[in-house]
């Protein structure tokens, strides 16, 4: 396997152990779609976002909003492996004084909207992409949605600005894994077909395995090269991924770990890692 | 003579856009609330949303992120009532410098009845850390408000009306926060916001013309509230009474009770809409109708004064 590759893989597993650590020391937190959304994150921030951690508010950086914003734990596990803040920072999550809310706030270096009420990070992305093509800026916008989130009505009034302004700096990525708190994600209120749905919505739609790092990268760069349409990205993603009892259910939604939990899944996540370093694991 | 604020609003705009960091927003109304006068003249810097209260509001809090300074438009009822959580979590908690001006306001909306007639804002955006909350008088008071706003950081909710209204403040100096006294008294003084303050005044003459003597504030801001300016006329008259289109719950006639029963104690009577909706009617009839009037004024500072 190429290197670029498994070292990226290597970044996931280890926002899925950090993740995991944060949430089973708040005893709060949202594992399901923190662990769905690591390699997306991971691709992000160790690929493709412009950014830089040593000036978070840089003008010409890429954009990035986790409208889910529940899966907070992934999103500042990514930012603090990118360097954004320390390490030991991530341990305050949730608690008392902390910068690490339950849900991200821009109060956060490298956090770039403040979310948690579902749809509004997606709307507030094309506020972003619209300002980058005012000032003829190439940033590009990247959203990360949840598809329970796509209950949300704002979600489509978004959709609908978002081709109508010809947004092409927007790149959508859809963490499709199948669940919602209550439940999968198609008996609640079905989402399906989900790619003609936005297509008929006037965006460029790409099919990926979200958990396929090249897969993601390859439909980003063909993003990216758009003209006229928004992009989105449907990774389809496996809720929980890389925890075994936490695979396609929706009860690791958010609930955080007991003890034997916590140390079965760190126990997993270490003997993946040992395979991504063997070259086992694409 | 009387002049429309969502004119005056519009106008306002258009001299602001020689700014390239104002952009301005509607929801499909902005033959109404008069934002086309900006789209006409700045129309790459304009967005009709098309009718979404939510995203628009959403996409200001985008714009605003990224160094813009929004306006965001619509109906008071709209934008309040249907993108109240995006207000919430995308610019008050933000901070967002997200300029919500709201037209018709109040039920002087008149004809298309309750379902437009939006009583409940000032008192729901007063609630909302981050946000300041402004309700002018009339058309050039709405002029300086608009100016003064664009370049105070932050987040602001300015409530304007669908009618026209009389010229009262042509020269008043505005100051975000402080209540302008417009008439000195001793017996009383009468408290209003928005575009009762011609209620107020004439309640006042009237008063006057029967040996009774009344201050006359008018109370723009409601967020931050002039908690001194409350306090000084509390201890100076003992009476207050409080005038506004709004409902009597968490609106002026609230944030007064606070203070005195906080500061300085008074007599006090407020008048707003008594905890109902409104109806169909010519707008400042229907005012007259719920007791908005300066006659309804006059005589609950008459039954002040000489019980």
């Amino acid at each position: 396997m190429n290197t670029e590759i498994q070292e990226i893989l290597l970044k996931a597993n280890e926002i899925r152990k950090l993740s995991l650590r944060m949430i089973y020391n708040a005893q709060s937190g949202h594992p399901g779609g923190s662990l769905s959304a690591a390699d997306i994150l991971a691709t992000l921030y160790f690929k493709v976002l412009r950014v830089d951690p040593k000036n978070p508010g840089w003008d010409e950086r890429d954009r990035f909003v986790l409208s889910k914003g529940h899966a907070s734990a992934a999103y500042y596990a990514a930012l603090a492996l990118r360097g954004f803040f320390p390490i030991e920072e991530l341990f305050t999550f949730r608690r008392i004084n902390s910068r690490l809310q339950g849900h991200p706030t821009i109060h956060v270096p490298g956090v770039d909207m403040t979310t948690g009420s579902l749809g509004q990070g997606f709307s507030n992305s094309v506020g972003m992409a619209i300002s980058g093509k005012i000032d003829k800026k190439d940033f590009k916008v990247y959203v990360l949605l949840g598809d329970g989130e796509c209950n949300e009505g704002i979600v489509w009034e978004a959709a609908l600005s978002a081709a109508h302004n010809n947004l092409d700096n927007l790149i959508a990525i859809l963490d499709r894994n199948m669940f919602q708190l209550d439940g999968a994600t198609e008996k609640i209120l079905s989402l399906e077909p989900i790619e003609e749905k936005f297509r008929a919505f006037r965006w460029n739609v790409y099919t990926v395995n979200g958990h396929n790092v090249e897969e993601l990268i390859d439909a980003i760069e063909k993003s990216k090269q758009s003209n006229g349409r928004p992009n989105i990205i449907i990774a389809r993603t496996v809720k929980g991924k890389g925890v075994s009892f936490m695979e396609n259910t929706h009860e690791f939604h958010g609930k955080a770990p007991n003890k034997e939990q916590f140390e079965k899944a760190m126990q997993e996540l270490n003997e993946k890692e040992m395979s991504i370093k063997k070259g086992e694991i694409e | 003579m009387n002049e429309s604020q969502r004119q005056a609003y519009g106008e306002t705009l258009v001299k602001l856009g020689t700014d390239k960091r104002i952009v301005v927003l509607d929801a499909d109304l902005s033959s109404s609330t008069h934002t086309s006068l900006f789209q006409r003249a700045y129309p790459d810097r304009f967005f009709n949303m098309g009718i979404q209260e939510q995203n628009m509001i959403g996409v200001a809090a985008g714009l605003a992120l990224s160094g813009k300074i929004p306006f965001a438009s619509s109906f008071a009822v709209f934008i309040v009532g249907r993108a109240y959580d995006v207000i919430r979590q995308s610019v008050a908690y933000t901070n967002a410098n997200v300029k919500i001006v709201a037209t018709h306001g109040g039920i002087t909306v008149g004809e298309d009845g309750a379902t437009h007639q939006m009583l409940e804002d000032l008192g729901i955006m007063s609630g909302l850390p981050n946000f300041s909350v402004i309700a002018p008088a009339d058309a050039p008071e709405t002029r300086r408000v608009i100016e003064e706003i664009a370049y105070k950081n932050g987040p602001f909710y300015v409530r304007l009306s669908r009618e026209k209204v009389p010229t009262l403040l042509k020269d008043a100096e505005f100051k975000i926060g402080k209540g302008i006294v417009i008439r000195e008294g001793e017996d009383l003084a009468i408290f209003s916001t928005g575009i009762v303050l011609g209620r107020a005044l004439e309640a006042a003459e009237n008063l006057s013309n029967v040996g009774i003597s009344a201050s006359v504030i008018h109370m723009h801001t409601l967020k931050p509230i002039d908690r001194d300016l409350i306090i000084k006329y509390s201890r100076k008259t003992g009476r207050i009474i409080t005038v506004e289109e709004h409902t009597i719950f968490n609106g002026l006639g609230s944030r007064v009770a606070e203070i005195l029963s906080e500061y300085s104690p008074a007599r006090l009577i407020r008048i707003g809409i008594n905890d109902t909706f409104g109806e169909s009617g010519p707008g400042w009839e229907l005012l007259d109708k719920y007791g908005i009037s300066a006659k309804n004024i006059f005589e609950k500072a008459i039954l002040m004064v000489r019980s």
